[in-house]
């Protein structure tokens, strides 16, 4: 497991914001991410568009479009991790593809090795169950870098043992069925999901409809390590971009906005019964 | 036959080529379908492959007439014979697979049917299977295809399916796609996705494949009965892939047995690298390894593994992916891959309505101008599949037949 993101989940619960690289365009966004982490971030999910983003809703694959019309490609994607000046562990969530395209005969290593020296820490990739995740995986384990798997409520019990002893760094927790989406209150299936996944000791990141302290509060109340926030943030970024506000402005809301969801996160693991935690 | 486990198993993959790449959520689904297609599929339990060939029958319309096309045959020196798929219900091969999917769910439970479409053809078998069956049916389908297929769009909503327009992208079938994972990733535990080809995620390209053998297996009988033995030559379009694996499937076996995919040429094979845009669908030609849609497959893309937005005069062929079991066997040189391009296709769907007095899908009329256009000797006897008819089209046909100088248009004037 990489030391930095398994750091991360050492002091009461992480907050893991999600933004897709280069959106609306290369600069803002590097300071859109750097507003991230000022806002307490303790790992961020930078994503690396792909044009078919099959698990996203319509809020992270506008982002998608705007940042693949703004000229974002792999390479200028790792330029961009290199010059982000961020500090937290740096997580690249993408579709296969794009890193089986990169590799060459050796698989996916070419991907994971470039990844790595551009100071990346791990992987989410929404469309590679265990069932693909060899070649990945076998790449990841020997550059020291995390892949993290998705389950979903779903997924049943003997999948679910697969898929903790599979993943490293965290687990993500699909809180609900459907694609990545802010929502308006917390599903049931989330409370259900982190119940069926209390005696794993592995950190359980809850991602998909979380867009208040509020909703964050009551995630981790309810026994998530971690949150994981996307649509509600890129929400932001797409209304700075159609208003053409400033990029300054955007990057002060992003910050607000997660200052709100880390408190609300470390609020929820003070309600946390002891024998959760 | 029931096939063993293990064999059953491999068909998870055809040499590096299937696989399932989707979002974990569908996972569980997906092998709930797995255990149908064996159970209800491959081992008929529960009857399950008698009612489809005898629903395939009484209300598709099987078996189609294998027809020798008198002035083809006279034109090209050989006898070619044509697959008539344009008359199963529907004027399309896609019920095949349409009413054994919608009827798979029904024995699974499903409440509920989506598909996506490009052409309108699958989208309209499944329109009809799900009423014909009983079933909620909602079709995606990109916007630009629904302005191209006006006919197909109100025959869907004619028999009860909701057409769900796809404004994203291009508003192509590949959007479409997308947006019908996105439905079922949500919807996944009540609904079934009816794929429209051999695409897409273990078990779908070989379950789909299953579903229109019974092209194959007639065409089999019918060129015996007919004309005493197996073709020469196979020739069918591909864009997935569907009408293609139907007629190849029990064809693969025998060596002496010529396989040519037809895929679409577009405007030019070249491809515009800095927009992203391939001016055609020929992925088995042009494209290269690649994961799309839950499948690893051949496909049109950027050095990236951006997927392109792809180009033909049929919008049934216009996807930038293909089957993983026909990409499999190209890279075997089983399966000969081959393209013509949007011209050509035009001349052949004029050939054929004046030649022979069927009007083509535009699709099926790339199989036809592969005769034209290729220089092999095919053999004497030559079988085309006939995918689908071109009533569809036609809007289509007159807009791009105005476009250009065809040596055999009729006179456009009066379309005017």
């Amino acid at each position: 497991m990489n030391a930095d993101i398994a750091a991360a989940f050492a002091d009461g619960p992480a907050f893991i914001p999600y933004l897709a690289a280069g959106d609306p365009n290369y600069e803002a966004s590097l300071e859109y991410v750097e507003a991230l982490e000022r806002g307490g971030a303790d790992i961020i999910e930078l994503g690396l568009p792909f044009s078919e983003p099959i698990a996203e809703g319509s809020t992270i694959q506008s982002a998608i479009v705007r940042s693949l019309a703004g000229g974002m490609t792999v390479g200028r994607y790792f330029e961009f991790v290199e010059e982000a000046d961020v500090d937290v562990p740096l997580v690249c969530m993408t579709y296969y593809n794009l890193i089986y395209q990169y590799g060459d005969e050796e698989g996916p290593a070419p991907f994971v090795r470039r990844a790595k020296e551009a100071g990346i820490d791990g992987f989410v990739v929404p469309d590679l169950p265990a069932e693909e995740a060899d070649p990945l995986r076998e790449a990841c384990t020997d550059h020291g870098l995390d892949l993290v798997f998705i389950v979903a409520p779903t997924t049943d019990d003997d999948r679910l043992e697969r898929l903790v002893s599979l993943s490293s760094g965290y687990l993500y927790v699909q809180a609900r069925l459907g694609v990545t989406g802010a929502r308006d209150d917390v599903s049931d299936q989330t409370t259900a999901s982190l119940d069926r996944l209390a005696g794993y000791d592995v950190p359980k990141a809850v991602g998909f409809g979380i867009k208040t302290g509020e909703h964050a509060e009551r995630v981790v109340a309810g026994g998530a390590d971690g949150i994981i926030v996307g649509s509600a943030l890129v929400d932001i970024v797409a209304e700075g971009h159609e208003s053409d506000a400033p990029v300054g402005e955007t990057a002060n809301r992003l910050e607000a906005l997660c200052r709100e969801l880390k408190e609300g996160a470390v609020a929820g693991s003070r309600a946390t019964t002891p024998e959760r935690t | 036959m029931p096939e063993s486990n293990s064999k059953r198993r491999s068909e998870r993959k055809f040499g590096d080529y299937g696989g399932q790449y989707v979002p974990e959520a569908l996972m569980p689904a997906i092998e709930e379908l797995t255990d149908a297609y064996e159970r209800y599929v491959l081992d008929n339990e529960d009857g399950f492959m008698d009612e489809f060939r005898e629903r395939i029958r009484d209300f598709g319309g099987r078996p189609t007439p294998l027809q020798r096309a008198d002035n083809l045959s006279e034109r090209y020196g050989s006898d070619v014979y044509l697959k008539r798929e344009d008359l199963l219900h529907g004027g399309a091969h896609k019920l095949n697979n349409a009413l054994g999917q919608v009827l798979l769910a029904k024995y699974m439970g499903k409440e509920r049917i989506i598909a996506e479409t490009g052409a309108g053809q699958h989208g309209t078998a499944t329109a009809m299977a799900a009423a014909h069956l009983d079933m909620p049916c909602e079709i995606y389908m990109g916007r630009r295809d629904v302005n191209r297929q006006r006919p197909n769009v109100f025959r869907m909503r004619i028999n009860g399916a909701a057409v769900n327009p796809v404004d994203i992208g291009r508003g192509t079938l590949k959007e479409a796609i997308s947006e019908t994972m996105r439905d079922w990733a949500t919807t996944v535990e009540t609904t079934h996705y009816v794929i429209g080809s051999v695409v897409g995620p273990a078990p779908f390209p070989a379950m789909v494949r299953d579903f229109h053998r019974v092209i194959a297996e007639e065409t089999r009988r019918q060129a015996e009965e007919q004309y005493g033995r197996l073709p020469d030559a196979v020739v069918a379009c591909a864009g997935g892939g569907s009408n293609t694996m139907g007629i190849f499937s029990d064809f693969v076996g025998d060596e002496g047995v010529s396989l040519y995919a037809v895929e679409a040429g577009g405007s030019s094979l070249s491809v515009d690298e800095e927009r992203g845009v391939a001016p055609n669908s020929a992925s088995l030609s042009t494209g290269s390894e690649g994961v799309l849609h839950g499948a690893r497959t051949k496909l049109l893309q950027d050095g990236d593994g951006q997927i392109m937005e792809s180009h033909s005069v049929s919008s049934g062929l216009d996807y930038a992916g293909v089957g993983p079991e026909l990409a499999y066997l190209v890279d075997e040189g089983r399966v000969n891959a081959v393209n013509v391009d949007d011209d050509a296709a035009l001349e052949a769907f004029h050939r054929l309505s004046q030649d022979e007095g069927i009007i083509p899908a535009l699709e099926t009329a790339h199989a036809l101008a592969f005769l034209e256009e290729t220089d092999e000797d095919l053999g004497e006897f030559v079988v085309v599949n006939v995918s689908g008819r071109g009533d569809k089209d036609l809007e289509a046909a007159i807009e791009e037949t105005e476009k250009r100088d065809l040596p055999n248009a009729p006179d456009m004037g009066v379309f005017e």
